[in-house]
């Protein structure tokens, strides 16, 4: 398991570089100078020449990625253009919501999606299963904003049992938490009815039955414990498109995390604090996805090194 | 013909799938029984229902099957009776079932101590420690070596044959009253069959099991078995003692079986095959299930089945051939069939 965990890590390294490079270059890729949008559309030649040299736009690229590296290892990631604070320093506090509100979303959707699935499964053909499906495309189709909108239309203004908006509270957690976590739900619902119905119909589920094992450990223990593997691939997916769902999420409740400043950071063209919340986002997702690797091998011991 | 005593009676076993295209007979009027301490071997091509007979005694039958009817007494008990959790009080302690695949009968995610040891916590109610002491037992009785190592193995570490020890492990860990062992060895290696046939034998009499063995290799029944059923598209076509079915079997199906193995006591060019195929189970022929295919059929076997009779102490054959309605000309079965194939 230790051998096993080093080797994920290291497997990690190249997207980690993969992921720098495409966040550097995002600088260069965007259409107009920079250094003219972070001098500002007033600037003369002059200043702009000068925030050029400044941001080490003269320099040759590969000598700027190492600084940018060097600099973001020290967890330096520039300055806000707007605020001029360090962009470290802006990120932090709104990083720590979104991963909140990302892992209480993530959290439900397992929950939600596991139980839905697996009594879908049990019962499969059943009016039950019918209407668990039926709803778990309903929730899969559903684009999140308008499924918050419809929630603080019905639960916060029609009966006011939930604030409107804002961030920290439980009761405030509970529909930006649903409005995220109902499309991952529904993939997780469909997915472990699939991937159970698949187990249930094995040679060893068979054995276990055969064994005079009761049907309740027979599908929460033989069964479960394997139809878990693809399951577990899905939650890490699920997870990037959570981090995207988060955008608009945090949009819609008025809440203070990543997402929405990245949004609005790019409407105001605040380039470093757009790349530094890229960056951190997706060292995120690569970090959940190794966690994901690390939970396959506790679950299946056929999985060795390679 | 009567057994004195036996462990399992089955009667006029039918089990069906209903499926949208109407019922399939997969055992269709079944009746046998094993005699206490003795094997009973079933015989039988794929899809002539054997595995389903097996899985209809444990009552283990998926959706879509249904026994639709006949009468199973474990020990003076009536199984089709049973509530499902009486029922799994007796699956894995009373009555065991060993499969066909090893390398996938064997759950991928737990260690095969926990596999065994599983047994001993639900039908004995031990601790998780004792019972891996008993599943300990358990494998070194099955003859795998450096037993307490295989304990914490995963089912993917051993091979084929170690893993049919281990299901054999996990299957006699409660000392069975009857074993029914479902083509145990197909999917082994010759020299690996042979080992695991001797290592059930061996168990077999010393925890004086009885055993129901489901094959389709003549050759495991006349080393294993005492009895000897030959199933045909979802029916018995003929029952007897195992000496009796090899030195003077009645049914021409069995008397096919036989000639189609490979002998090497006379110049054979070719094997002698049986000609055409199993009927579907949804399309089975009206009169005798093997007339389409039987090289003396006459207009009476097209159009009537015949029932399995008696035809003197030692056999039962499902035939026209041996009742006196029979419309053919006077044949022996066993001398008569290879010159009537070729014809």
């Amino acid at each position: 398991m230790f051998v096993y965990t080093i080797r994920r890590l290291i497997q990690t390294i190249p997207v980690i570089i993969g992921v720098t490079l495409v966040v550097f270059l995002m600088m260069h890729l965007i259409p107009g100078d920079p250094a003219q949008i972070m001098a500002g559309e007033r600037a003369d030649e002059v200043q702009v020449e000068q925030m050029r040299d400044r941001l080490g736009l003269n320099d040759p690229y590969y000598v700027q990625y190492a600084s940018f590296i060097s600099n973001a290892v020290q967890g330096d990631l520039g300055n806000s253009v707007r605020s001029g604070r360090a962009v470290s320093s802006e990120i932090g506090a709104r990083f720590w919501v979104t991963v909140e509100l990302a892992f209480y979303s993530t959290l439900l959707s397992i929950f939600i999606g596991l139980i839905a699935g697996i009594v879908s499964a049990t019962r499969r053909n059943s009016l039950l299963d019918m209407f668990i499906m039926i709803f778990a495309l309903f929730g899969l189709s559903m684009p999140n904003f308008w499924l918050g909108l419809m929630l603080i239309q019905y639960f916060a203004l029609r009966i006011d049992w939930l604030p409107v908006s804002g961030w920290g509270s439980p009761e405030q957690l509970l529909l930006p938490v649903i409005t995220l976590g109902t499309a991952g739900a529904a993939i997780i619902a469909r997915m472990t009815r699939s991937s159970m119905l698949e187990v249930i119909h094995q040679d060893y589920i068979r054995t276990a039955r055969a064994k005079g094992v009761p049907e309740r450990y027979v599908i929460y223990k033989h069964a479960l414990r394997n139809a878990l593997i693809p399951v577990v691939t899905v939650v890490g997916l699920q997870f990037g498109v959570l981090l995207g769902g988060a955008v608009l999420t945090e949009t819609v409740f008025a809440i203070n995390g990543l997402g929405r400043f990245v949004v609005e950071a790019i409407r105001m063209r605040d380039f470093p604090i757009v790349q530094g919340s890229v960056l951190v986002l997706a060292m995120l997702f690569v970090f959940v996805n190794f966690l994901v690797d690390l939970s396959y091998r506790v679950l299946n011991k056929r999985i060795e090194l390679d | 013909m009567e057994n004195p005593k036996s462990i399992i009676k089955v009667e006029e076993l039918q089990t069906s799938f209903y499926t949208h295209k109407g019922e399939i007979k997969a055992v269709d009027g079944v009746s046998f029984d094993v005699p206490s301490g003795k094997t009973l071997g079933i015989v039988g091509e794929s899809g002539s229902g054997k595995s389903i007979t097996s899985l209809s005694i444990m009552r283990l039958l998926e959706d879509p099957g249904k026994i639709k009817g006949g009468k199973i007494t474990f020990n003076g008990e009536d199984l089709l009776a049973k509530s499902e959790s009486n029922m799994r009080t007796i699956r894995g302690n009373r009555i065991s079932m060993i499969f066909q695949e090893p390398m996938t009968s064997l759950n991928p995610v737990f260690t095969i101590g926990d596999q065994i040891a599983e047994s001993y916590m639900i039908h004995e109610g031990l601790s998780k420690k004792q019972a891996l002491r008993k599943a300990l037992g358990m494998l070194e009785l099955v003859g795998i070596p450096s037993p307490k190592d295989r304990l914490k193995a995963y089912p993917h570490e051993l091979s084929g044959g170690m893993r049919q020890r281990a299901m054999i492990a996990i299957a006699l860990a409660c000392n069975p009253e009857l074993l029914i062992a479902d083509e145990p060895t197909t999917a082994l290696d010759v020299t690996i069959q042979a080992q695991i046939l001797r290592l059930i034998n061996g168990l077999q009499e010393e925890l004086g099991m009885s055993m129901m063995l489901i094959t389709h290799d003549l050759g495991v029944v006349a080393e294993t078995c005492d009895y000897v059923a030959v199933m045909y598209a979802g029916k018995i076509v003929e029952y007897a003692d195992v000496d009796t079915l090899f030195k003077s079997p009645k049914h021409p199906y069995t008397v096919g079986l036989l000639q189609s193995l490979p002998r090497h006591d006379i110049d054979q060019d070719e094997l002698n095959v049986i000609k055409g195929m199993v009927p579907r189970p949804d399309d089975l022929p009206e009169g005798c299930r093997f007339a389409p295919r039987c090289p003396f059929a006459t207009r009476l076997c097209e159009e009537k089945l015949p029932s399995l009779d008696d035809i003197d102490d030692k056999n039962q054959v499902r035939c026209w051939i041996y009742n006196d309605q029979w419309d053919g000309p006077e044949v022996n079965v066993k001398d008569d069939y290879r010159t009537a194939q070729s014809d």
